[in-house]
């Protein structure tokens, strides 16, 4: 129908118009079909062409491993998006496909942006001072020696540090200042004066190692990440005896009930979180746990909101419930049965008198009770239900380690049913004290246990000692015990939580009920993922063990759907026997010095020194005053005389000195005290270290905590730390009056973008993106194998860490010779996690300090292990770039499992060709990143058939456990670099790690521990609910126990929290969870980043705390404490609970920062506000799964608990 | 009946995890050149929160959309084509650079050349419209994302102006209150475009083949009506061309059978493509249905079910291919939006006919609900109820339903049921057939859809036919190597253009 003439006079001319068009109208007039040209559209066509598309991935330490297109037209890298060619994980889940996030998808902004290093760049005056020096002296090594003896122009250099001035050099120049710098350090002073810093090799294996084989090459330590980074939990290894190791995140598909507990999963498993949104379309109810309301919280059915660090009295009061319901009220057969054979639960503990009473003492164990068998220490025992005998069960460190013929270490009960309490009608009991830490309570709990003797000792089981400490009562038993779940008065309850926690007490309960509930019904399918947010606390192992229990309690653990998701830090290098041999250089060497990271920072840039929290005050009431007069460098001092930690610099005189002469008579100076150890008095100038190399990180401008202390002492240049301040008073360490600034001579690094780090370097090197090389990667959240693959060639003058390390190493070499030619070096090494000498030198975790006279020193057993290691130091280049002859000897090892790599060998000198001529004639080549990455996929079980299926037939000798068929299905597979260039590789279920992929089923942790009883590789070869260490005894965490954030007011002196001062300023909990725009540093400069964020550093903070500050959103705000400043502008969000902002990790001070009000220089950054907090029990070494390796277990750099007074500043800022 | 064929797009906002890669990779590909820094094609918005452009969604102010007169007849809100031909040259409508952000860079280069002094170098931010220095930035394309500054500016989202009379208890930006999700946004490529209805040149057209909404770059005068008349704000103006430039729906892709970039890289996987038929004729009818709340039935109406034999003889007859109508048959768009009927557009009170669709998105029960300690062997408490989560529905339906709650409980609950049935799957017990039947399905079909909207691989997300256009000869036409090719450059595709206002009386 028609309508009449309109109204509108334009109709008329449309009416008319269409009559000259040749245009078509539809019959209601709307639309006009027009049939023009479209010529137009090539627009966009043109737009969207591209010559080719690479596939490839990135190098940042995100967990994201994800597979990339990269777009290339007329030779520039335009975009990239998300690979889809992941390979099925089965028609009835999702797939992976597409892996990715914005930050990723952002990051080919990198390759031709203006902060892009695309030369050598060496610190202006250090250059022309060498410059000057080399043209007087021609040698190298005696120029930087020149330069470095002369106080005045040391200072000079270092004092410009990070304060522009950066001139271009070209790669010979560059090369050969680094190379004179480290041979002068090795001559003067010793390796172990020059260290590495490169963290996650998962995220790029290949340039990882070329660095660290370098460091390895010349005997210089490699600094731990993993712990330094606060990502370790420390609670893994002591309850697991393993570094960490999770499901894939397509295992959360498995799940039946989700908690994320302190992991924001949207935001830092940004690839992995469809996985979390579509299970719960299979009915899985999630659960988010976050003091804010996270991005995660939109996603889950219930947000329980715990004020911050204190989740673990909610983990143990849930943990109450379940042990009241379903153990205690009704036995749950299913959970009972579970902690029967996989945990500590039914082993017997002693209980002995203290000052206050019976406390629980150690293990009862078969020497205890007189047997006369092998490693009868190590053997612990338990009772069986039965007969009521103590019984030594399979599967203990002392089987573990065994030499007899027949295999024992397995978790095989045989006929006997452990009896898991004591618990009996009209039995036995006594009053345990226990320990308490709430603020403002008394120290110490009562609460009975039933009791018996078994070989003249008074024992009780940790089944027994656990219910006492989760406040579940049993009729009969004395003590103190709730009357209800809401019973606020006494530790453990629901009610006692809510105390502390805020979370309602039914909320906990109902929760805890459904979750244990869903457990029993599905078989242990219930996971947290827990993450950064629980994880970086000063006690955050005591909450990872209150959530453990949980776990373990219902059974989950080794289960497909069920566990632990602990995701932070891309840990897992799934290629990793390929890996650690070409970084350790244990082809051409061993042992290599690898350095507890925290440990390092922690005495090198002086943060000991202000360090004046007296361990003792974080003591049990319980404890024995073991850390009595000590400060925190004491312990670490006590840790390295007890071969517990590495420690480098390790003498106060070079290795290369003390590797001519006898081992014995070192010993006997040391105990003599005319040798002593570096970390005695670290700010003698002959123990600083000297030289240092960043690469594929951003220290200074992301993981220093303490950021000024790194650029006072270590660097001597400017900071923001406020000049004096109480120092410490340590007992055994020797505490120079003047503070000592500037002790690095030369900080080098590689990266390709300009960062705090580069800013600071005396020398930075331009490195190759992760578009530009060849590499590979994987990570836990998926089981592939990936590949770097190069877009384009390294632009400008970049070029790959790979051949930047062979560089330096072949000059190196030429200038080695006639300065240090072949030295024997003695390597002092920790007693070692997964060695029968370092896991069983210690027996019972009783602390012996030869040092204080409490026993002999001997090497390896009360003290460290002593090598003599000969390098030639003129063939570094040669054995860089050849496979060295160790591997055919001593094969390769991980995790004890020893593999026999003489055909890959072989294959390798076909694949990689061979070395002709020199000290590597005849070898495999690994000049190339490519021949490098061959390498570890050849020498790695997950990547190679043949070592895998040998790997467990090792095992099955062991444990007399069937175990080889779980990869005998890829026996004759060998990925090559080439297939996972082509599509991500699905590894090979190996014995390097404890899950199974067999059969295409998806990945989680210790299947093979449950389902093929493999035990654990701790004291029992169980899951460990107690930890029976004199120094966990002090600070009195033998089991699972709550305890607050750090008191930074009476530690420290801090403002109390919620304080509000003078000018409008208040005190809030300071918190730095990850970024949404940034994966630490990288990407928080870039560009698309910085537009989809707020452009700078920000701060989020609660409208109250905005009110008591009166600050509006996006108003500038500075934050002082102790340790620095940081000005930044406000976010100001209801989603913020009052008394604690954030301020996301690593927001640099490269963009956008301006000078502060406080001190008129450049803003911190998030670091600048923290400062490293050593806890001594992460100290502990030489005992059981207590002992120490590479990234499995050291001082975390931990710093949720910081506090800083924030208040409004000035908006008028200057740059 | 005039079937006609449509790319259309469905956004499952309860698995919107709210990360941007859309947006970067849309940037990226389309929009990081000089004249469009302050564009993206995509993006993403948290909710509560004013959007980009600011409060895109105050009709009152921007004037976008059509509106129904009294007599029945719909108008462009920007006025008859006297009143725009008046304002051609002082387009009163349009949101300026403020309403978007001032782009911004940062002086990178001085990291690097900083000659030596006493501080740190630092990047300083700068305007890239002007250089000049903007040391506080103050606005941004995702300035108030995850509800940052919502105090302050989330009761300024013209949602909230609207919901906070009917449900201001819910609404308080206080920490227990707290509720977010995130919608991410393209053009909507409607059936019924403003932007084209509004251009004075004829250079916005919307293409016969498979309904993409396109600004002819040669024809655009850059009158900016188009900008000022899409009531989502999905036309820009490029200011270094002095044309309007918008989402494409990446048709050099989608031609050749590949997603959407947008969809592609979509890492919550809750994107989904698919072909709409639709009944042409019904179009100006269901645009101008008396009662808003009749808008979303009646566009849901006017799609045809592409398994009706009628409707596929129709579709022949107008021309649309056999591959073209395997594709409908397949299209998880129709089934999301008609099948299960748990999708629902954006503003149907716009009256553009929108073709990117949404899933409302679920939520966390309110604190109320979860301080209680109700039993949670109860299948139905372990999701909590309906009335019992965060969002307020009252706060969806403004988006999605004009304002009727009824259609969003309805999604909610259907979703619920599929968690509910699908529980007992999982725990390898028998499901409750009285839930699935309680929302109107069958427990086959809850897992159908649990497949559509959880399992649903690539090629089941994204089903989009090659051979946009299967006529070869007009293939030649618009091919880039037309201009070296010395034949078939005419005629032309047809493409549609809506004059304005439409004639059609009631």
């Amino acid at each position: 129908m028609q309508q009449k003439q309109g109204d509108d006079p334009a109709d008329l001319l449309v009416r008319a118009g269409r009559f000259l068009t040749r245009d078509s109208f539809s019959e209601d007039l709307r639309t006009t079909t027009r049939t023009d040209s479209r010529a137009a559209e090539s627009f966009y066509r043109d737009r969207w062409s591209h010559d080719k598309v690479v596939h490839s991935t990135h190098g940042v330490n995100c967990t994201g491993s994800c597979r990339w297109k990269v777009y290339v037209k007329d030779g520039i890298i335009t975009w990239e998006t998300q690979a889809t060619d992941y390979p099925d994980v089965g028609p009835d889940r999702p797939e992976y496909e597409p892996r990715g996030c914005p930050r990723g998808a952002s990051f080919s902004w990198y390759t031709y942006s203006p902060s892009r290093v695309r030369y050598p760049y060496v610190r202006g005056v250090l250059l022309e001072m060498y410059r000057e020096a080399r043209r007087r002296l021609t040698d190298p090594v005696l120029a930087w020696a020149d330069i470095q003896n002369d106080p005045e122009r040391r200072r000079r250099y270092q004092q410009a540090r990070g304060k522009g001035g950066l001139v271009r050099a070209d790669w010979d120049e560059a090369v050969e200042i680094v190379a004179a710098a480290h041979v002068h350090t090795i001559k003067t002073y010793g390796p172990d004066r020059v260290a590495g810093f490169s963290p996650i090799p998962a995220m790029s294996m290949a340039s990882h190692a070329a660095g660290a084989r370098f460091h390895s090459l010349i005997g210089a330590p490699m600094l731990s990440f993993y712990d330094w980074y606060a990502d370790l939990p420390v609670a893994s290894p002591q309850v697991f005896g393993d570094q960490t190791d999770v499901p894939e995140s397509g295992d959360w598909w498995d799940a039946a009930y989700l908690m994320m507990w302190g992991s924001n999963v949207p935001v830092t498993r940004t690839p992995d979180a469809h996985w979390m949104t579509e299970a719960r379309y299979r009915g899985q109810k999630v659960v988010a746990v976050s003091p804010d309301y996270a991005d995660n919280t939109k996603f889950a059915d219930e947000w329980m909101h715990p004020h911050p660090g204190t989740d673990g009295a909610l983990a143990l009061a849930m943990g109450h419930v379940v042990l009241k319901e379903f153990f205690v009220d009704r036995r749950t057969p299913y959970f009972t049965d579970y902690v029967k054979h996989f945990t500590d639960l039914p082993f017997l503990v002693t209980l002995k008198e203290s000052g206050a009473g019976l406390v629980p003492d150690k293990f009862l164990n078969a020497r205890d009770l007189g047997q006369d068998v092998e490693n009868a220490e190590w053997k612990p025992v338990l009772l069986d239900s039965a007969t009521g005998d103590p019984v030594v069960p399979h599967g203990t460190l002392g089987h573990r380690w065994s030499k007899g013929a027949a295999p024992e270490w397995n978790l095989d009960l045989g006929d006997s049913d452990p009896l898991l309490t004591l618990y009996e009608d009209g039995g036995d009991a006594a009053e345990v004290a226990l320990p308490r830490f709430e603020e403002g309570a008394p120290g110490i709990v009562r609460r009975g246990v039933p009791v018996r003797g078994v070989g003249g000792r008074l024992v009780t089981t940790v089944y027994d000692l656990l219910l006492a400490q989760y406040a579940v009562a049993r009729p009969g038993l004395p003590g103190q015990w709730p009357t209800s779940y809401e019973d606020a008065d006494t530790p453990g309850t629901p009610g006692w939580q809510e105390t502390l926690t805020s979370v309602p007490a039914a909320q906990a309960v109902r929760v805890a009920r459904e979750f244990a509930d869903t457990a029993e019904r599905s078989q242990g399918r219930c996971m947290i993922l827990m993450g950064a947010g629980t994880n970086h606390w000063f006690h955050s192992e005591t909450i990872y063990r209150a959530f453990l229990a949980l776990l373990t309690l219902t059974g989950c653990q080794g289960r497909n759907g069920g566990g632990w998701g602990h995701y932070v830090g891309q840990e897992k290098c799934r290629p990793v026997t390929g890996w650690a041999t070409l970084a350790a250089a244990s082809d051409w060497s061993r042992p290599p010095r690898q350095m507890i990271g925290a440990g390092w920072f922690y005495l090198h840039t002086d943060q000991w020194r202000y360090d004046t929290l007296p361990p003792q005050a974080l003591a049990s009431e319980l404890g024995e005053s073991r850390f009595a007069g000590m400060t925190g460098a004491d312990c670490l001092a006590a840790s390295a005389r007890m071969g517990w930690m590495p420690s480098y610099p390790t003498f106060d005189r070079s290795p290369l000195d003390l590797g001519e002469q006898d081992i014995d008579r070192t010993v006997a100076e040391l105990k003599a005290g005319s040798l002593k150890l570096a970390v005695e008095d670290p700010d003698a100038p002959a123990n600083w270290p000297r030289v240092m190399t960043v690469w594929r990180a951003n220290l200074f401008g992301s993981s220093s905590k303490g950021n000024e202390y790194f650029l006072k002492h270590l660097l001597g240049t400017h900071s923001n730390l406020p000049e004096g301040g109480p120092r410490c008073a340590p007992r055994d360490v020797t505490r120079r009056e003047e503070d000592v600034e500037g002790k690095l001579d030369l900080l080098l690094c590689l990266d390709f973008r300009m960062t705090s780090t580069t800013l600071l370097c005396d020398v930075v090197l331009p490195a190759a993106t992760w578009y530009e090389k060849h590499d590979l990667s994987s990570t836990d959240m998926h089981p592939f194998l990936h590949a770097f693959t190069p877009a384009v060639d390294p632009p400008w003058q970049a070029r790959t860490d790979y051949d930047a390390f062979l560089a330096v190493a072949r000059r190196f070499s030429d200038l080695a010779r006639g300065h240090l030619g072949v030295r024997k070096d003695l390597v002092a090494t920790a007693l070692q996690h997964d060695t029968p000498g370092g896991e069983m030198a210690q027996p019972g975790g009783v602390a012996l300090d030869w040092g204080k006279g409490e026993c002999e020193p001997v090497p390896g057993r009360t003290m460290y292990d002593l090598t003599v290691v000969e390098r030639d130091y003129t063939a570094v280049g040669e054995k860089f770039a050849a496979l060295g002859p160790l591997v055919d000897r001593l094969g390769v090892t991980t995790k004890a499992v020893t593999f026999d790599v003489g055909e890959e060998v072989a294959y390798l000198k076909r694949k990689n060709g061979t070395v002709r001529g020199g000290v590597a004639d005849g070898r495999p080549r690994l000049d190339t990143a490519r021949r490098a990455c061959e390498t570890i996929l050849a020498l790695s079980g997950t990547s190679n058939g043949r070592l895998a299926t040998q790997g467990f037939h090792t095992l099955e000798r062991r444990t007399g456990r069937e175990m080889a068929h779980l990869a005998a299905e890829h026996e004759g597979k060998r990925v090559t670099y080439a297939d996972t260039q082509a599509a991500p590789v699905p590894v090979i279920t190996s014995p390097e790690w404890s899950g199974s992929e067999s059969g295409g089923r998806r990945y989680t942790a210790f299947t093979i521990n449950t389902e093929h009883l493999k035990p654990w590789h701790t004291l029992t070869g169980r899951q460990h609910f107690f930890l029976d260490h004199d120094w966990l005894h002090e600070v009195g965490e033998a089991l699972p126990v709550y305890k607050p954030p750090l008191n930074m007011h009476r530690l420290y002196g801090e403002p109390e929290l919620g304080t509000v001062g003078e000018g409008r300023e208040v005190a809030v909990r300071f918190l730095t969870p990850h970024n949404k725009w940034a994966i630490h540093s990288q990407y928080q400069d870039n560009l698309y980043m910085m537009t989809l964020g707020r452009g700078g550093q920000t701060v989020w903070m609660s409208p109250q705390d905005a009110e008591a500050i009166g600050v509006r959103d996006n108003e500038w705000v500075e934050a002082v404490n102790r340790n620095g400043v940081v000005t930044a502008r406000a976010i100001v969000s209801h989603t913020m609970p009052p008394g604690t902002v954030y301020m996301n990790h690593a927001q640099e001070r490269t963009v956008g920062v301006p000078r502060t009000e406080k001190t008129g220089r450049r803003g911190g950054i998030h670091n600048s506000l923290t400062r490293i907090m050593l806890k001594p029990t992460h100290l502990i070494g030489g005992y059981a799964q207590l002992t120490w390796a590479f990234n499995y277990l050291g001082p975390t750099g931990n710093q949720r608990d910081e506090v800083t007074v924030i208040r409004r500043r000035s908006q008028e800022v200057q740059f | 009946m005039r079937p006609m064929a449509q790319i259309a797009m469905v956004m499952n906002l309860d698995k919107c995890i709210g990360c941007h890669t859309c947006s970067v990779t849309c940037k990226q590909a389309w929009t990081n050149r000089r004249g469009t820094e302050y564009v993206w094609f995509n993006n993403v918005e948290t909710l509560p929160g004013q959007g980009y452009p600011r409060r895109w969604a105050d009709q009152n102010r921007w004037k976008g959309g059509w509106e129904r007169t009294r007599s029945g007849r719909l108008r462009l809100r920007a006025g008859g084509r006297a009143r725009r031909l008046g304002t051609l040259f002082a387009n009163p409508d349009l949101p300026t650079l403020d309403d978007y952000y001032e782009p911004w860079t940062y002086e990178y280069k001085n990291l690097i050349d900083a000659p030596a002094g006493d501080d740190m170098p630092v990047a300083r931010p700068v305007s890239q419209i002007s250089g000049e220095p903007l040391d506080t930035l103050q606005w941004g394309p995702n300035w108030d994302d995850d509800l940052g500054g919502a105090p302050e500016h989330a009761p300024k989202d013209p949602l909230v102006e609207k919901v906070r009379e009917q449900v201001g208890e819910k609404i308080r930006f206080e920490f227990e209150q707290s509720f977010m999700f995130y919608l991410p946004r393209i053009c909507e490529h409607c059936l019924n475009p403003a932007c084209v209805s509004a251009c004075p040149s004829g250079a916005l057209y919307k293409r016969v083949e498979d309904g993409i909404v396109l600004v002819d770059q040669e024809r655009c005068r850059g009158w900016r009506m188009c900008v000022s008349s899409c009531p989502y704000k999905k036309v820009y103006f490029n200011h270094a061309t002095g044309k309007a430039e918008k989402c494409t729906l990446c048709y050099p892709r989608v031609e050749i059978g590949m997603p959407t970039i947008c969809s592609e890289t979509c890492v919550g996987r809750m994107r989904y493509l698919g072909v709409m038929l639709y009944d042409a004729d019904k179009v100006t009818e269901a645009a101008a249905v008396t009662d808003e709340h009749d808008l979303y039935p009646a566009q849901l109406e006017s799609f045809l079910d592409p398994r009706d034999p009628a409707v596929e003889a129709a579709a022949r007859a107008s021309g649309i291919s056999d591959d073209w109508l395997e594709a409908a048959r397949r299209s998880p768009v129709f089934d999301l939006i008609r099948t299960y009927q748990v999708a629902l557009p954006l503003h149907p009170e716009y009256r553009t006919m929108p073709m990117v669709w949404y899933v409302p998105p679920l939520s966390p029960v309110v604190e109320a609900v979860a301080a209680s300690g109700h039993d949670g062997e109860d299948a139905g408490n372990l999701f909590g109820a309906i009335e019992g989560l965060r969002i307020p529905v009252e706060y969806l339906a403004e988006l999605l339903t004009a304002g009727d709650t009824y259609p969003v409980e309805a999604v909610l609950r259907r979703m619920a049921a599929m968690r509910v049935h699908m529980r007992a799957r999982n725990l390898g017990e028998e499901p409750d057939p009285a839930v699935a039947h309680s929302v109107r399905l069958t427990g086959d079909e809850l897992e159908d859809m649990f497949r559509l909207l959880a399992v649903a691989k690539y090629e089941d997300r994204y089903v989009v036919p090659t051979a946009a256009r299967a006529d070869a000869d007009a293939l030649a036409d618009s091919h880039p190597l037309d201009a070296a090719c010395p034949v078939g450059a005419e005629p032309g595709r047809p493409v549609l253009l809506n004059l304005a206002p439409t004639r059609r009386t009631v």
